[in-house]
C-alpha cells in the first residue's frame, strides 16, 4: 500500500476574461498527474517554473481547490467533499522554501513551533514546552533558544526551525517545497544532511519539490519530471540521470554545469547536441499543442511520455 | 485597459444607486415633507390630503423613490422648505464657488506637495527633510478649522492682504476682469489654507514612495548604465513615485469635500459646504438632502477617477 | 594586447557604516583580469564579493572605498560621479542577478536600452537607436524583437528580461563586464542559453568578465580563474582547473565538498561547521576560517596569514592548509557538542 497515491491529478486556473471578467478559459496547471509514494521513500518532483510541480504538491497539502482526480493518504480519499473528511494535515506538513519569510518574525521559537500542537492537542504549559525543547535538541538546536526570535539565527538555523515545526505532530508525509534553494551551499548541504537524518530517525516519507537537479539526485529514490503540467518521465534515480528517455529529461540532465572543468568541452558538445536533438525532435515527444503525451511503462519502474506509435 | 474601464464603470453603478436609497431613506426619516412651508397653518386636513395626494407623497415608497430619482436625474431637487424656490436653484451658484475653490486647491496642493514630497524624499535624513517631516506632523494635528481661523486672522485681519468673506466684492460687473480678478482674490486665502493642511498627506506619501523606490534594483540599473544622478531622479524615481499619487488624485476629491465645509463657514465664502451647514441650522431637508447626495456623488466620482487613472498610467493594469 | 591586464585592483578595502564605526566587508584584497578572461569570485553570502564587484562599479551608497582599482591602468577608485558615469553602461558595465527587479516596471524594454544608447552615444539619431536597440535584441537571442521592443517587462519571461539586461550592458561594446549571479534566478535550461550568450559576446568583445556567483558549477563551466572568498578576504586562487582538482584552502576544499555532486552517491555531504560571521562580527586577526575548523590545533595557523604563492598563479592564504583534514567522526561529534 502506497503512503500517498494521486490519481489523474487535475487542477485548473480561471482565466478571467470580457467585461463580466467570466471564465473565459483554463490554464492547465497541473494536467492529469499520477503517481505514488511508498512509506519511508524520498520522492523528487522536477521541473522549471510553471511545470505544475509547487501546485501538485499544494494539492496534497489542501491548499489548492482539485479540479479533477483523485488524492488518497493511507487509502483514505483526501479530496475535499468528497466522501467523509479525512483530516491529514497532523500526518502531512510542509518545509517552506524561504527560511526568512516562512516564519512569524514577531514570534519566538516556542510559539512558532508550539503553533501546530496547539491545534491539535491541548498540552500544559509544561508539557508543551518540554516537547518543544525535545523538538530543537532533535533539529540540531539549544533547547536554550526558545525565547529567541527567528531573527537571531542564520538561515540555516531557520530551516531547522521550520523542519522542527513541520515534525512537531510527527507526521508522516513532509512535502519539502524548494527547501534549500534559498541557501547557501555549505548551509544547504546542512539542511540535507538534516533532512536524511530525521528521515531515518522518524521514518519519514518525503514528498521533494525542487528545480535544482544536483539536489533532486542527491535526495531522492525516485523522481517525476514534470513539463507544463504533465508528467514527462518518472522513475528511479539512476534511470533518470543514466538512462533518460524522454528528450526534456535528457536536456535538462545535460543542462546540469559539470563540476569537473576539464570535461568543460566535452560536456558543451554533449549539451549543444542534446539541444539539436530537442529541436529536432520536439514534434515526435510533444503533441500538437506542444504538451507531453501520456505515460508508457518501459520498465516497472521506468515511466516515459512516449506517442501512441510504440 | 477600455474593458477595465467598462467594469470599473459597471460597479459604480450599484454604488450610486445605493447611495440614492441611502439619501432617500435618510431624508423620509426628516420630519416634515414637500407640503412643509408651502402651506398656510389655516388650511384644513381634506385639502392637504388632496395635495399629498396629488403630489404622490400617499404612494408606496418605491414609487415616491422612482418619481425622486426621475426629478434629480432632471436636476429637479425638490423645493427648499426655506426660501420656497427650487433646490437646485439654491445649490447651483453655491456649487459653481465650491467647484473653483475645490480646483484653487487642487492646484495648491500638488503645487506645493508635490516639490516638498520630492525634496523630503531625495534628501530623506537631512536637515531640509526633517523640517518638512516635522510640518507634515504639525499638519496632520492641525484641525483645519483651527488652521483655518488662524489663516484669516493673519492673512485677512493683520496683514489685510485678502478680504475675509464673501466670494467677491460687492458692484462689481460679472463678466469684467475686475471681477474676475476679485473672484480669484478671494479665492486664495482659503484655497490656501486648505491646500496647506491638505498636502500632508500627498507630501508623506510621495516621501515614501521615494524613499522605497529609491533603492529598488532598476535604480542601481540605472546607475550601473552611467545617468547621473539627476537624470535617475527625473526619469526613473520620479516617474515611478508620482504614479500612486495620480491614483490619489480621485480621492483627494473626497477629503477636499471635509475640507470646504469648515474653511467656508470660516471665511463666509458662499458654497456648498457653507450652505450645507446653514441648511442644517435652518433645517432645510430638502437642500441637506441634495447636498450629501451631491457630496456623496462626488466621492463615487472620486474614487472612480482615482481607478482609471491608475490604469492608464500604470502599464502593468493598462496591458491586462 | 590580451596579455595587458584590464582591471587590476591592489589592496580594495570596502567599508560600511554600522552606528559610529566602519566595517570593511573587502577587506584588502588584490585581484587582476586580462581581456577576453572569466575571472569567478566565488563565496557564500556575506563573502564580499557582490561588495568588490559594487566598489568596482562605485555603486554603493554610503561606503569608504580604499585602495586602487586601475582600470586599463587609471585609477577608477573614488572617481568623482562625472567622470565615473562616462565609465558605467560604457567600458565597464553589469549584469544583475533578479532580471524582474533589475528592469524599470513602467519602461518598455526598447527604451531602457536605448537610454544607454542616449548617455553615451549622443551622436545617434533616435532612428538610428531603435535600430541598433533592435539589432542588439538580436544579438542576445530575442525572437521576433521588433514586438519586444515596445513591451514591458512584465509581458517577459524571466529569461528573456535577462536577456534584455545583457543587452543593455553590451550596448556599447564593454571592455569589462560585470556578472552578478546572472542565473541565480533562472531555470537550469535557461541558465545555461545565458551562460552560453556571456561566453559567446565575451568572445566577439574580446571583454574580461568578473562573474560573481555561488554556485560552484557555473564556476567549472565558465572561468578561466578563480578567487575564492570568505569573510572579505580572498583565501585561494589559481586557474579553475587547478581550484577544482587540487584545491587546498580549507575552505575551498570544504566548498566542494559540501555540493551533492553529479554522481549523485548517498554519502553524507560536508557541512562546515559554525556559521558565517556577519561583517560586524569578522574575526579580524588571524587566520579568518579558524572558528569553522575547530578540529585543527591552533599551531597550524599563522598569525598574521598572507596569501603564499604554492604554483605559479595559484595563491593560498594562511598555512593552515598543509595540515588540513577533514574531521573524523569524533573530532565532528566533539565539535557539534561546543556549538
Amino acid at each position: 500500500m502506497a503512503l500517498l497515491r494521486v490519481e489523474d491529478l487535475q487542477i485548473y486556473f480561471p482565466i478571467r476574461g470580457g467585461i463580466l471578467n467570466r471564465k473565459i478559459d483554463d490554464v492547465r496547471a497541473v494536467d492529469g498527474v499520477s503517481f505514488e509514494i511508498e512509506q519511508g521513500e524520498t520522492y523528487g518532483l522536477v521541473g522549471e517554473s510553471g511545470s505544475g510541480k509547487t501546485t501538485t504538491g499544494k494539492a496534497v497539502m489542501g491548499l489548492n481547490n482539485i479540479t479533477g482526480g483523485d488524492i488518497y493518504f493511507e487509502d483514505n480519499h483526501l479530496n475535499p467533499g468528497k466522501g467523509k473528511k479525512v483530516d491529514v494535515r497532523k500526518d502531512v506538513q510542509m518545509i517552506f522554501q524561504d527560511p526568512y519569510s516562512s516564519l512569524n518574525p514577531r514570534k519566538r521559537v516556542i510559539d512558532i513551533i508550539a503553533e501546530p500542537i496547539r491545534n491539535y492537542e491541548k498540552l500544559t504549559k509544561k508539557q508543551e514546552l518540554r516537547r518543544v525543547q525535545e523538538l530543537l535538541e532533535q533539529v540540531g538546536l539549544t533547547p536554550e533558544s526558545i525565547y529567541k526570535y527567528p531573527h537571531e539565527f542564520s538561515g540555516g538555523q531557520r530551516q531547522r526551525i521550520g523542519v522542527a515545526r513541520a515534525i512537531a505532530l510527527k507526521p508522516k508525509l513532509i512535502i519539502a517545497d524548494e527547501p534549500v534553494s534559498a541557501l547557501d551551499v555549505s548551509v544547504q548541504a546542512q539542511v540535507l544532511n538534516f533532512m536524511q537524518q530525521i528521515q531515518k530517525d522518524l521514518n519519514l516519507t518525503f514528498l521533494f519539490i525542487s528545480h535544482d537537479l544536483g539536489v533532486i539526485r542527491h535526495m531522492c529514490d525516485k523522481i517525476g519530471i514534470m513539463y507544463q503540467g504533465r508528467f514527462v518521465e518518472e522513475g528511479l534515480r539512476d534511470e533518470i540521470f543514466t538512462d533518460p528517455q524522454h528528450i526534456y529529461t535528457k536536456r535538462l540532465v545535460a543542462a546540469i554545469p559539470d563540476i569537473d572543468p576539464r570535461r568543460r568541452q566535452e560536456h558543451q558538445q554533449y549539451r549543444e547536441q542534446v539541444k539539436e536533438e530537442y529541436q529536432n525532435s520536439f514534434n515526435d515527444y510533444f503533441n500538437e499543442d506542444g504538451l507531453a503525451h501520456s505515460l508508457k511503462s518501459i520498465t516497472d519502474t521506468h515511466r516515459v511520455a512516449l506517442p501512441e506509435r510504440g | 485597459m477600455w474593458k477595465f474601464i467598462v467594469r470599473r464603470l459597471i460597479i459604480t453603478m450599484p454604488q450610486i444607486v445605493l447611495l440614492s436609497l441611502f439619501v432617500f431613506i435618510m431624508a423620509s426619516f426628516m420630519p416634515g415633507d414637500a407640503l412643509t412651508g408651502q402651506i398656510g397653518p389655516d388650511v384644513d386636513q381634506d385639502r392637504l390630503q388632496e395635495l399629498r395626494e396629488q403630489m404622490g407623497l400617499n404612494n408606496p415608497w418605491y414609487i415616491q423613490y422612482r418619481d425622486w430619482i426621475l426629478g434629480v436625474f432632471q436636476g429637479d431637487f425638490g423645493t427648499s422648505f426655506r426660501y420656497n424656490m427650487p433646490a437646485s436653484e439654491i445649490i447651483q451658484q453655491r456649487m459653481i464657488n465650491t467647484i473653483w475653490l475645490s480646483l484653487v486647491s487642487l492646484i495648491f496642493i500638488y503645487a506645493l506637495g508635490i516639490p516638498m514630497g520630492l525634496i523630503s524624499g531625495r534628501y530623506n535624513d537631512k536637515l531640509i527633510d526633517q523640517v518638512i517631516t516635522s510640518y507634515t506632523y504639525l499638519g496632520f494635528a492641525t484641525p483645519i478649522f483651527i488652521f483655518g481661523l488662524i489663516a484669516l486672522w493673519v492673512g485677512g485681519f493683520q496683514l489685510g492682504w485678502f478680504p475675509t468673506g464673501g466670494s467677491v466684492a460687492p458692484g462689481l460687473e460679472p463678466g469684467s476682469l475686475e471681477y474676475i480678478l476679485s473672484k480669484i482674490h478671494h479665492l486664495l486665502l482659503p484655497g490656501l489654507a486648505i491646500a496647506l493642511i491638505g498636502l500632508v498627506g500627498t507630501v508623506q506619501y510621495l516621501r515614501s514612495e521615494i524613499i522605497d523606490t529609491k533603492q529598488k534594483d532598476f535604480i542601481i540599473t540605472a546607475r550601473a548604465k552611467g545617468a547621473p544622478e539627476q537624470r535617475v531622479y527625473n526619469r526613473h524615481i520620479f516617474r515611478n513615485s508620482v504614479l500612486p499619487i495620480a491614483a490619489f488624485f480621485g480621492y483627494e476629491i473626497t477629503s477636499l469635500i471635509s475640507g470646504t465645509v469648515f474653511i467656508e463657514q470660516i471665511f463666509s465664502y458662499p458654497g456648498m459646504g457653507n450652505l450645507f451647514l446653514e441648511s442644517i441650522n435652518i433645517r432645510d431637508y430638502t437642500v441637506v438632502t441634495a447636498l450629501v447626495l451631491l457630496f456623496g456623488l462626488a466621492a463615487i466620482i472620486g474614487a472612480l477617477l482615482s481607478d482609471i487613472i491608475l490604469s492608464i498610467v500604470d502599464p502593468r493594469i493598462r496591458i491586462k | 594586447m590580451s596579455d595587458t591586464l584590464l582591471l587590476e585592483i591592489k589592496n580594495l578595502k570596502t567599508s560600511f557604516r554600522i552606528g559610529e564605526e566602519y566595517y570593511a566587508a573587502v577587506d584588502n584584497i588584490s585581484l587582476d583580469v586580462r581581456h577576453n578572461e572569466v575571472l569567478a569570485l566565488v563565496g557564500e553570502s556575506g563573502s564580499g564579493k557582490s561588495a568588490t564587484a559594487f566598489s568596482i562599479m562605485n555603486l554603493h551608497n554610503r561606503a569608504k572605498i580604499e585602495g586602487q582599482i586601475l582600470f586599463n591602468g587609471r585609477d577608477i577608485a573614488n572617481l568623482p560621479p562625472s567622470k565615473m558615469n562616462k565609465l558605467r553602461g560604457n567600458e565597464i558595465s553589469m549584469i544583475f542577478q533578479d532580471p524582474l527587479t533589475a528592469l524599470n516596471p513602467l519602461m518598455e524594454c526598447g527604451r531602457q536600452i536605448e537610454e544607454v544608447l542616449i548617455l553615451h552615444k549622443s551622436n545617434m539619431s533616435s532612428k538610428q537607436r531603435k535600430a541598433y536597440g533592435i539589432d542588439l535584441l538580436n544579438q542576445v537571442g530575442i525572437p521576433r524583437p521588433e514586438r519586444i521592443y515596445d513591451q514591458f517587462p512584465h509581458e517577459l519571461s524571466g529569461g528573456m528580461r535577462q536577456r534584455i539586461i545583457i543587452a543593455i550592458a553590451i550596448a556599447n561594446k564593454p571592455e569589462l563586464l560585470i556578472a552578478d549571479e546572472p542565473t541565480t534566478a533562472l531555470d537550469v535550461t535557461i541558465q545555461a542559453q545565458i551562460l552560453d550568450l556571456i561566453r559567446e559576446l565575451k568572445n566577439d568583445l574580446n571583454s574580461g568578465v568578473v562573474l560573481i556567483t555561488h554556485d560552484l558549477g557555473v564556476v567549472a563551466e565558465m572561468a578561466d580563474r578563480v578567487a575564492v572568498m570568505y569573510a572579505g578576504q580572498i583565501v585561494e586562487i589559481a586557474d579553475v582547473e587547478t581550484l577544482f582538482i587540487q584545491p587546498l584552502h580549507p575552505y575551498t576544499r570544504s566548498l566542494l565538498s559540501s555540493v551533492p555532486n553529479a554522481e549523485g552517491t548517498d554519502d553524507k555531504l560536508h557541512v562546515i561547521q559554525g556559521i558565517v560571521p556577519s561583517l560586524k562580527h569578522l574575526p579580524r586577526e588571524g587566520c579568518r576560517f579558524k572558528d569553522r575548523i575547530p578540529w585543527m590545533d591552533d599551531s597550524v595557523h599563522e598569525e598574521h596569514p598572507e596569501l603564499h604563492e604554492v604554483s605559479p598563479g595559484h595563491f593560498v592564504r594562511c598555512t593552515c592548509y598543509q595540515h588540513f583534514h577533514f574531521p573524523e567522526q569524533n573530532e565532528e561529534e566533539q565539535a557539534h557538542g561546543i556549538t
